[in-house]
Protein backbone atom coordinates (compact mmCIF):
# COMPACT_ATOMS: atom_id res chain seq x y z
CA UNK A 1 0.00 0.00 0.00
CA UNK A 2 2.51 2.51 0.79
CA UNK A 3 4.38 2.32 -2.67
CA UNK A 4 0.76 3.52 -4.09
CA UNK A 5 0.28 6.33 -1.30
CA UNK A 6 3.68 7.64 -2.10
CA UNK A 7 3.38 8.14 -6.33
CA UNK A 8 -0.04 9.31 -5.53
CA UNK A 9 1.82 11.80 -3.59
CA UNK A 10 4.21 13.24 -5.93
CA UNK A 11 2.56 15.97 -8.32
CA UNK A 12 1.29 14.11 -11.49
CA UNK A 13 3.93 14.16 -14.23
CA UNK A 14 2.23 16.34 -17.43
CA UNK A 15 2.63 14.56 -20.71
CA UNK A 16 5.07 16.26 -22.29
CA UNK A 17 3.61 17.78 -25.68
CA UNK A 18 6.63 18.38 -27.25
CA UNK A 19 6.87 15.66 -29.78
CA UNK A 20 3.24 17.08 -30.54
CA UNK A 21 4.74 19.21 -33.53
CA UNK A 22 6.67 16.33 -35.16
CA UNK A 23 3.14 14.04 -34.80
CA UNK A 24 1.20 16.88 -36.37
CA UNK A 25 4.29 17.34 -38.90
CA UNK A 26 4.21 13.74 -40.12
CA UNK A 27 0.31 14.01 -40.65
CA UNK A 28 0.70 16.86 -42.97
CA UNK A 29 3.69 14.96 -44.76
CA UNK A 30 1.08 12.31 -45.69
CA UNK A 31 -1.34 14.69 -47.07
CA UNK A 32 0.98 17.05 -48.68
CA UNK A 33 2.00 13.47 -50.61
CA UNK A 34 -1.69 12.40 -51.27
CA UNK A 35 -3.16 15.44 -52.05
CA UNK A 36 -4.08 16.37 -55.60
CA UNK A 37 -5.42 19.87 -55.66
CA UNK A 38 -9.24 20.66 -56.34
CA UNK A 39 -9.39 20.83 -59.65
CA UNK A 40 -11.14 23.54 -61.52
CA UNK A 41 -14.65 24.18 -59.88
CA UNK A 42 -17.10 23.00 -61.76
CA UNK A 43 -20.14 25.20 -63.76
CA UNK A 44 -21.63 22.65 -65.01
CA UNK A 45 -23.95 19.89 -63.54
CA UNK A 46 -22.45 16.58 -63.52
CA UNK A 47 -24.09 13.61 -62.11
CA UNK A 48 -22.40 10.45 -63.91
CA UNK A 49 -24.31 7.21 -64.66
CA UNK A 50 -24.00 4.28 -62.34
CA UNK A 51 -21.99 1.26 -64.04
CA UNK A 52 -20.32 -2.46 -63.39
CA UNK A 53 -17.38 -2.77 -65.37
CA UNK A 54 -15.37 0.17 -63.86
CA UNK A 55 -11.83 0.29 -64.99
CA UNK A 56 -9.87 2.77 -62.14
CA UNK A 57 -7.66 5.77 -63.33
CA UNK A 58 -4.63 5.42 -62.59
CA UNK A 59 -2.33 8.42 -62.98
CA UNK A 60 -4.18 11.54 -62.51
CA UNK A 61 -0.82 13.53 -64.16
CA UNK A 62 -2.27 11.36 -67.60
CA UNK A 63 -5.58 12.52 -67.47
CA UNK A 64 -7.55 15.08 -68.82
CA UNK A 65 -11.22 15.71 -68.11
CA UNK A 66 -14.05 17.17 -70.30
CA UNK A 67 -17.34 17.89 -68.05
CA UNK A 68 -21.04 17.65 -70.15
CA UNK A 69 -23.99 18.81 -68.42
CA UNK A 70 -26.35 21.52 -67.95
CA UNK A 71 -25.03 24.96 -66.79
CA UNK A 72 -25.04 25.39 -62.73
CA UNK A 73 -27.84 27.88 -61.85
CA UNK A 74 -26.25 31.16 -61.50
CA UNK A 75 -24.41 30.33 -64.74
CA UNK A 76 -27.79 30.09 -66.42
CA UNK A 77 -28.22 33.83 -67.83
CA UNK A 78 -24.70 33.69 -69.11
CA UNK A 79 -24.35 30.16 -70.98
CA UNK A 80 -28.39 29.29 -71.18
CA UNK A 81 -29.85 25.76 -70.45
CA UNK A 82 -28.47 23.65 -72.66
CA UNK A 83 -25.60 20.99 -71.88
CA UNK A 84 -22.86 22.37 -72.26
CA UNK A 85 -18.87 21.05 -72.21
CA UNK A 86 -16.71 22.85 -69.82
CA UNK A 87 -12.73 21.98 -70.44
CA UNK A 88 -10.49 23.34 -67.54
CA UNK A 89 -12.55 26.07 -65.49
CA UNK A 90 -14.63 27.77 -68.81
CA UNK A 91 -16.99 26.46 -70.84
CA UNK A 92 -16.11 25.84 -74.01
CA UNK A 93 -17.14 25.21 -77.32
CA UNK A 94 -16.07 21.64 -79.07
CA UNK A 95 -14.05 23.27 -81.73
CA UNK A 96 -11.39 23.60 -78.63
CA UNK A 97 -10.69 20.26 -77.59
CA UNK A 98 -7.89 19.88 -79.65
CA UNK A 99 -6.21 22.80 -78.18
CA UNK A 100 -7.16 21.80 -74.64
CA UNK A 101 -5.43 18.53 -75.49
CA UNK A 102 -2.41 19.80 -77.25
CA UNK A 103 -1.83 21.76 -73.83
CA UNK A 104 -2.40 19.03 -71.72
CA UNK A 105 0.19 16.48 -73.71
CA UNK A 106 2.79 19.43 -73.43
CA UNK A 107 2.93 18.82 -70.04
CA UNK A 108 3.40 15.26 -70.05
CA UNK A 109 6.74 13.58 -70.42
CA UNK A 110 6.89 12.50 -73.89
CA UNK A 111 7.96 8.45 -73.05
CA UNK A 112 4.27 8.74 -70.94
CA UNK A 113 2.23 10.35 -73.85
CA UNK A 114 0.67 7.34 -74.90
CA UNK A 115 -0.40 6.58 -71.81
CA UNK A 116 -3.13 9.94 -71.91
CA UNK A 117 -6.59 9.14 -71.26
CA UNK A 118 -9.25 11.48 -71.34
CA UNK A 119 -11.90 11.32 -68.84
CA UNK A 120 -15.43 12.10 -69.96
CA UNK A 121 -17.73 13.08 -67.00
CA UNK A 122 -21.09 13.65 -68.63
CA UNK A 123 -24.36 13.76 -66.66
CA UNK A 124 -26.57 10.88 -67.26
CA UNK A 125 -29.62 13.20 -68.66
CA UNK A 126 -27.75 14.61 -71.60
CA UNK A 127 -28.98 13.50 -74.89
CA UNK A 128 -25.80 11.67 -76.93
CA UNK A 129 -25.80 14.62 -79.69
CA UNK A 130 -23.15 16.57 -77.79
CA UNK A 131 -21.33 13.34 -75.94
CA UNK A 132 -21.04 12.33 -80.45
CA UNK A 133 -19.93 15.24 -81.32
CA UNK A 134 -16.85 15.70 -78.31
CA UNK A 135 -16.54 12.23 -79.38
CA UNK A 136 -15.66 12.60 -83.23
CA UNK A 137 -13.50 15.66 -82.04
CA UNK A 138 -11.49 13.68 -80.31
CA UNK A 139 -10.58 11.12 -82.74
CA UNK A 140 -10.01 13.82 -84.82
CA UNK A 141 -7.55 15.04 -82.65
CA UNK A 142 -5.87 11.44 -82.08
CA UNK A 143 -6.85 11.23 -78.47
CA UNK A 144 -8.53 7.85 -78.35
CA UNK A 145 -8.54 6.62 -75.14
CA UNK A 146 -11.47 7.60 -73.20
CA UNK A 147 -12.65 6.50 -70.01
CA UNK A 148 -16.37 6.72 -69.47
CA UNK A 149 -16.51 8.46 -65.68
CA UNK A 150 -18.80 6.68 -63.47
CA UNK A 151 -19.93 5.11 -60.17
CA UNK A 152 -19.92 1.72 -59.27
CA UNK A 153 -23.00 -0.20 -58.82
CA UNK A 154 -23.51 -3.16 -56.72
CA UNK A 155 -26.04 -5.70 -58.95
CA UNK B 1 32.43 42.89 -22.70
CA UNK B 2 29.19 43.89 -22.83
CA UNK B 3 28.87 42.21 -26.23
CA UNK B 4 29.01 38.66 -24.73
CA UNK B 5 26.64 39.46 -22.14
CA UNK B 6 24.00 40.52 -25.50
CA UNK B 7 25.14 36.85 -26.94
CA UNK B 8 24.25 35.42 -24.08
CA UNK B 9 20.45 36.94 -24.05
CA UNK B 10 20.35 35.58 -27.48
CA UNK B 11 20.53 31.90 -26.20
CA UNK B 12 17.02 32.42 -24.96
CA UNK B 13 14.97 29.48 -26.81
CA UNK B 14 12.65 31.08 -29.38
CA UNK B 15 9.48 29.44 -28.11
CA UNK B 16 8.05 26.69 -30.14
CA UNK B 17 4.68 26.56 -28.98
CA UNK B 18 2.62 28.11 -31.51
CA UNK B 19 4.43 25.43 -34.18
CA UNK B 20 2.06 23.09 -33.42
CA UNK B 21 -0.90 25.53 -34.52
CA UNK B 22 0.97 26.33 -37.88
CA UNK B 23 1.37 22.79 -38.66
CA UNK B 24 -2.27 22.28 -37.69
CA UNK B 25 -3.27 25.31 -40.03
CA UNK B 26 -1.13 24.02 -43.14
CA UNK B 27 -3.10 19.87 -42.27
CA UNK B 28 -6.61 21.46 -42.24
CA UNK B 29 -5.92 23.57 -45.20
CA UNK B 30 -4.20 19.88 -46.87
CA UNK B 31 -7.23 17.94 -45.81
CA UNK B 32 -9.87 20.41 -46.95
CA UNK B 33 -8.23 20.39 -50.47
CA UNK B 34 -7.77 17.01 -50.62
CA UNK B 35 -9.88 14.75 -53.19
CA UNK B 36 -9.61 10.87 -51.98
CA UNK B 37 -12.31 9.88 -54.25
CA UNK B 38 -10.77 7.65 -56.82
CA UNK B 39 -11.75 8.22 -60.48
CA UNK B 40 -13.52 5.09 -61.88
CA UNK B 41 -14.92 4.40 -65.08
CA UNK B 42 -15.65 2.34 -68.47
CA UNK B 43 -13.10 2.13 -70.45
CA UNK B 44 -12.98 2.59 -74.36
CA UNK B 45 -10.72 2.74 -76.91
CA UNK B 46 -12.16 4.86 -80.08
CA UNK B 47 -11.10 4.17 -83.86
CA UNK B 48 -8.84 6.03 -85.49
CA UNK B 49 -10.49 9.16 -87.56
CA UNK B 50 -10.51 8.84 -91.19
CA UNK B 51 -12.26 11.15 -93.43
CA UNK B 52 -12.85 8.83 -96.28
CA UNK B 53 -16.03 6.72 -95.23
CA UNK B 54 -15.41 2.84 -93.89
CA UNK B 55 -15.11 0.25 -96.68
CA UNK B 56 -18.31 -1.00 -96.93
CA UNK B 57 -17.76 -4.92 -95.73
CA UNK B 58 -19.46 -7.91 -96.49
CA UNK B 59 -21.10 -9.31 -93.63
CA UNK B 60 -22.76 -12.38 -92.77
CA UNK B 61 -25.79 -10.96 -91.02
CA UNK B 62 -25.86 -13.90 -88.47
CA UNK B 63 -22.62 -12.59 -87.01
CA UNK B 64 -23.85 -8.96 -86.10
CA UNK B 65 -25.55 -8.16 -83.35
CA UNK B 66 -27.13 -5.07 -83.65
CA UNK B 67 -28.20 -2.49 -81.08
CA UNK B 68 -30.21 0.54 -81.27
CA UNK B 69 -31.22 2.49 -79.06
CA UNK B 70 -33.58 5.16 -79.91
CA UNK B 71 -34.37 8.88 -78.65
CA UNK B 72 -37.32 6.79 -76.36
CA UNK B 73 -34.18 5.08 -75.03
CA UNK B 74 -35.58 2.05 -75.92
CA UNK B 75 -33.67 -0.87 -77.04
CA UNK B 76 -34.19 -2.71 -80.28
CA UNK B 77 -32.07 -5.58 -80.54
CA UNK B 78 -31.72 -7.60 -83.73
CA UNK B 79 -35.13 -6.03 -84.73
CA UNK B 80 -36.84 -6.84 -81.41
CA UNK B 81 -37.83 -4.69 -78.93
CA UNK B 82 -35.96 -5.65 -75.64
CA UNK B 83 -35.31 -5.25 -72.08
CA UNK B 84 -32.10 -3.64 -70.75
CA UNK B 85 -32.02 -6.51 -68.52
CA UNK B 86 -32.27 -9.37 -70.62
CA UNK B 87 -29.59 -7.50 -73.36
CA UNK B 88 -26.79 -9.18 -71.25
CA UNK B 89 -27.52 -12.89 -71.53
CA UNK B 90 -28.59 -12.51 -75.49
CA UNK B 91 -25.39 -11.09 -76.22
CA UNK B 92 -23.22 -14.05 -74.51
CA UNK B 93 -25.96 -16.43 -75.99
CA UNK B 94 -24.97 -14.80 -79.03
CA UNK B 95 -21.50 -14.43 -78.84
CA UNK B 96 -21.04 -18.06 -77.50
CA UNK B 97 -23.75 -19.55 -80.07
CA UNK B 98 -23.49 -22.83 -77.49
CA UNK B 99 -26.73 -24.79 -79.42
CA UNK B 100 -24.94 -23.88 -82.56
CA UNK B 101 -28.19 -22.37 -83.84
CA UNK B 102 -27.42 -20.95 -87.61
CA UNK B 103 -29.00 -17.42 -87.04
CA UNK B 104 -26.24 -16.70 -84.31
CA UNK B 105 -22.38 -16.08 -84.58
CA UNK B 106 -20.27 -18.34 -86.13
CA UNK B 107 -17.95 -18.11 -83.47
CA UNK B 108 -16.98 -15.85 -80.86
CA UNK B 109 -14.15 -14.74 -83.52
CA UNK B 110 -16.57 -12.97 -85.76
CA UNK B 111 -19.19 -11.95 -83.41
CA UNK B 112 -19.43 -8.27 -84.20
CA UNK B 113 -21.57 -5.96 -82.07
CA UNK B 114 -22.58 -3.08 -83.83
CA UNK B 115 -24.05 -0.04 -82.03
CA UNK B 116 -26.36 2.87 -83.03
CA UNK B 117 -27.97 5.48 -81.08
CA UNK B 118 -29.92 8.79 -82.06
CA UNK B 119 -28.72 11.66 -81.05
CA UNK B 120 -31.34 12.42 -78.24
CA UNK B 121 -30.60 9.44 -76.41
CA UNK B 122 -29.70 9.83 -73.03
CA UNK B 123 -26.19 9.03 -72.26
CA UNK B 124 -27.19 7.16 -69.25
CA UNK B 125 -28.54 4.99 -71.14
CA UNK B 126 -26.43 4.38 -73.80
CA UNK B 127 -23.82 3.78 -71.05
CA UNK B 128 -25.99 1.60 -69.60
CA UNK B 129 -26.29 0.18 -72.67
CA UNK B 130 -22.34 0.03 -73.52
CA UNK B 131 -21.91 -1.49 -69.97
CA UNK B 132 -24.04 -4.39 -70.13
CA UNK B 133 -22.49 -5.14 -73.65
CA UNK B 134 -19.10 -4.54 -72.27
CA UNK B 135 -19.90 -7.27 -69.33
CA UNK B 136 -21.45 -9.77 -71.66
CA UNK B 137 -17.70 -10.06 -72.93
CA UNK B 138 -16.12 -10.15 -69.16
CA UNK B 139 -18.04 -12.40 -68.32
CA UNK B 140 -17.39 -15.06 -70.81
CA UNK B 141 -13.94 -14.16 -70.84
CA UNK B 142 -14.23 -15.41 -67.00
CA UNK B 143 -15.71 -18.23 -68.03
CA UNK B 144 -12.96 -19.55 -70.75
CA UNK B 145 -10.73 -18.47 -68.07
CA UNK B 146 -12.57 -20.72 -65.43
CA UNK B 147 -12.64 -23.87 -68.02
CA UNK B 148 -9.12 -23.23 -69.41
CA UNK B 149 -7.22 -22.99 -65.91
CA UNK B 150 -9.53 -23.24 -63.27
CA UNK B 151 -8.87 -19.72 -62.53
CA UNK B 152 -10.31 -16.21 -62.20
CA UNK B 153 -9.20 -14.14 -65.33
CA UNK B 154 -7.37 -11.78 -62.86
CA UNK B 155 -5.02 -14.68 -61.60
CA UNK B 156 -3.96 -16.20 -64.77
CA UNK B 157 -0.57 -14.97 -66.71
CA UNK B 158 -0.26 -12.40 -69.30
CA UNK B 159 -0.16 -14.93 -72.05
CA UNK B 160 -2.97 -16.74 -70.92
CA UNK B 161 -4.94 -13.68 -71.07
CA UNK B 162 -3.54 -12.59 -74.13
CA UNK B 163 -4.98 -15.73 -75.96
CA UNK B 164 -8.50 -15.82 -74.21
CA UNK B 165 -8.73 -11.98 -75.36
CA UNK B 166 -7.78 -13.19 -78.51
CA UNK B 167 -10.49 -15.99 -78.84
CA UNK B 168 -13.04 -13.71 -77.49
CA UNK B 169 -12.27 -10.17 -78.89
CA UNK B 170 -15.01 -7.24 -77.84
CA UNK B 171 -15.39 -6.32 -81.67
CA UNK B 172 -17.93 -2.96 -80.82
CA UNK B 173 -18.82 -1.02 -83.56
CA UNK B 174 -20.27 2.30 -83.37
CA UNK B 175 -22.43 3.76 -86.60
CA UNK B 176 -22.98 7.32 -86.84
CA UNK B 177 -26.19 8.38 -84.62
CA UNK B 178 -29.03 9.49 -86.66
CA UNK B 179 -30.32 12.89 -86.28
CA UNK B 180 -33.27 12.14 -84.05
CA UNK B 181 -34.76 13.75 -80.93
CA UNK B 182 -31.69 16.07 -80.51
CA UNK B 183 -32.86 19.05 -78.00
Amino acid sequence: MSKFQKKRGKSSPEISTASLPDIIFMLLFFFMVVTVLRDASLKVSVNVPNATELTKLEKKSLVNYLHIGKPLANYQELYGTKPSLQLGDKIAKISDIPLYLEQHRNTVPENQRTGITASLKVDGEVTMGIVSDVKTELRKANQLKVNYSAKPRVD
Amino acid sequence: MGKTSTRDRVSNEINAGSMADIAFLLLIFFLVTTTIDVDKGVLVKLPPWSDEPPPELELNERNVFSVLVNSENQLLVREQLTNIGELRERAKEFIMNPAGRPDLSKSPKQAIVSLKNDRGTEYGTYLEVYNELKAAYNELREEESQKRHGKAFEYITDDERKAIRRDIPLVLSEAEPSDFGEE
